[in-house]
């Protein structure tokens, strides 16, 4: 006898689903691995928000603690007294040496970091790309006081006759006049930090405009583009908002950049007009330097640093996203 | 503006590849030629020698003659950017750029040509677009991306790109197999329209699209896989259809093989 006939002769009872099971078919997690799944990948959402949460509380509070006692105004006071009884401090000096950095290394790094991707995806031949995309790979994984003793030790020293020729031709600007101390300035740092995110901006363009679509490409060369009109056309309107994610990946480790810049800066608590005199801070160049023989109290004002420079990275990636987000309807996501 | 094609011994490889061997054919201006044949026989790789898109693709490499008039493409010192400017494209899926708008999708190809004012555009991308039979779909929303319209109105728009610039030739590869019947068919009525103007080049593998909108077609075949595609014939679409010349064209059309 077979299924078929069997089928037929006895129907199975049909009874109406009940809500639960509805409900259940609904969702669409019926099945072991799909709860489990579904479990995991919830459960990694979830532990990534509670620890954000967790980081803002923790600096919330113990910034609170410091600040009420802060005999200064906490964002405008260039001093950082933060021991002393009543403590005097406050973050102007670091904020402008944080966001001045970081602006010098991004406006150095990026249109490298860009040329130096689109010569790998659109001009360099196979065999000359695979290894130098090996060799900025390599770039990446230095550890950041091993940029930092280099800094120190060769950067600072050759930084002399740059220093002159710019205080020579652009000194009359204010901002590139220099008195002749040592290159330890807000210059000298921001170079190096491009030098240390010009790899993972790189990276990631690279794989950005690796990933333009061939058939849009091919449309610009049919129309008899050359190459470079292909990129402006094909390439980089498809890149942008990849390219602007990688400036950001680049921008949070400038801005959070420790070690190099401790070990390059000439650390003081002024604002420099000129971008070539040493002098001013960032927040984790002055985090790491007095952390260690902070009181508790001294501490709480380094918290509280930190947690403006949480801030900033925040409003610097929401930033990101809404440009990311302003042109969508053209972005090459919907090809 | 239309020109008249000449192919001589020309032969197509993919790194040492031989793709097609030896293909010679005559193209009138002012006329439809439709290249008919099996996957994998070259008929793609033939017609972007046409306009030496082939040599795009890596290890691409072209023997053989093409002349446009008596002009040889692949003669010495001639740049493939300005060959392309003269030899028109219209791809198999629809790829205007989506980055940009209706209006900067047809004005592309005058952009790269040189500088116009702001009134000569508009005046082209109007004709270009009545041209490609678009003109009052899109009119009211020329500032809109081009890839918010339905598959063959951006199809339609690839085409209005591609004659925006005037080409001598306009180079077709299966540019209705991602449409539906209805965008197929504006198409077709849109190539019978153009081969006023321009000489016209399709690859299809639809054989009644073949009979209705060319004046002549060329059958391709390959005799194994791993073998280079050959021309087997060309001749008028409708002696082909009919009365073609060799039994293998007959085989292939009348759906024993392929």
């Amino acid at each position: 006898m077979d299924i078929t006939t069997k089928n037929t002769q006895a129907p199975p009872p049909t009874e109406p689903p009940t809500a639960t099971e509805q409900k259940r078919a609904a969702r669409g997690a019926t099945r072991p691995g799909d709860r489990i799944f579904l479990g995991l990948s919830r459960g990694s959402g979830i532990l990534l928000l509670a620890i954000m949460a967790a980081i803002a509380v923790f600096l919330t509070y113990r910034a609170s603690l410091a600040i009420s006692k802060d005999e200064a105004n906490f964002l405008t006071t260039f001093e950082w007294n933060a021991t002393a009884l009543p403590p005097k401090f406050g973050i102007a000096v670091l904020a402008f040496g944080t966001v001045v950095s970081s602006i010098i290394a991004m406006v150095i790094a990026v249109p490298i970091a860009v040329a130096i991707a689109l010569f790998l995806t659109h001009y360099a031949p196979r065999r000359l790309s695979g290894p130098i995309a090996y060799v900025i790979d390599l770039l990446a994984a230095v550890p950041s006081i091993v940029y930092g003793l280099w800094g120190a030790l060769i950067l600072v020293p050759n930084m002399v006759g740059l220093f002159g020729w710019l205080d020579t031709y652009l000194g009359w600007t204010g901002i590139f006049s220099w008195e002749g101390g040592a290159p330890r300035s807000m210059l000298t740092v921001g170079i190096l930090l491009a030098i240390m995110i010009l790899p993972i901006v790189t990276n990631v363009s690279r794989e950005v405009f690796r990933q333009a679509p061939q058939m849009i490409e091919e449309a610009a060369l049919a129309l008899g583009a050359t190459r470079w009109e292909v990129i402006r056309m094909a390439v980089l309107p498809f890149g942008r908002s990849g390219v602007i994610s990688a400036s950001m990946l680049g921008l949070g480790r400038a801005l959070g950049e420790t070690m190099a810049v401790a070990t390059v800066l000439s650390p003081t608590f002024d604002i420099q007009t000129s971008l070539l005199d040493p002098g001013g801070g960032t927040f984790a160049q002055n985090i790491a330097s007095k952390f260690g023989e902070a009181t508790e109290q001294g501490r709480d004002a380094l918290i509280a640093s930190g947690l403006v420079l949480f801030v900033i990275t925040l409003l610097v990636n929401g930033a990101a996203r809404a440009i990311i987000a302003r042109r969508k309807e053209y972005s090459g996501a919907n090809a | 503006m239309a020109k008249r094609i000449d192919v001589s011994g020309l032969t197509a490889y993919y790194s040492a590849h031989k793709a097609i061997e030896d293909i010679s054919m005559t193209v009138e201006p002012r006329s439809v030629t439709a290249f008919i044949g099996p996957s994998g026989c070259g008929k793609s790789t033939f017609l972007r020698t046409l306009n030496r898109m082939h040599e795009v693709t890596p290890g691409g490499r072209v023997e053989g003659k093409v002349l446009l008039d008596d002009e040889d493409l692949y003669g010495h010192g001639i740049d493939p950017v300005s060959v392309r400017r003269e030899v028109g494209m219209v791809f198999q899926r629809p790829n205007p750029f989506p980055t940009m708008s209706i209006f900067d999708n047809v004005a592309a190809g005058l952009r790269l040509n040189g500088s116009y004012k702001k009134t000569e555009l508009q005046d082209v991308v109007e004709k270009s677009l009545k041209g490609a039979n678009l003109w009052n779909e899109v009119k009211d929303r020329l500032n809109k991306p081009g890839s918010g319209l339905s598959g063959g109105q951006q199809q339609r728009l690839c085409i209005a790109r591609a004659i925006a610039v005037e080409p001598n030739v306009l180079l077709m590869d299966e540019p209705c197999s991602a449409l539906d019947p209805i965008s197929t068919l504006a198409i077709e009525d849109l190539i019978g329209e153009l081969k006023e103007r321009f000489t016209i080049v399709i690859v299809t593998h639809n054989m009644q699209q073949a009979a209705r909108v060319s004046d002549r077609t060329a059958f391709f075949n390959l005799s194994a896989v791993g073998q280079p595609g050959k021309l087997i014939e060309i001749d008028d679409t409708e002696r082909i259809f009919s009365n073609p010349s060799v039994q293998a064209t007959e085989d292939y059309i009348s759906g024993r093989f392929g």
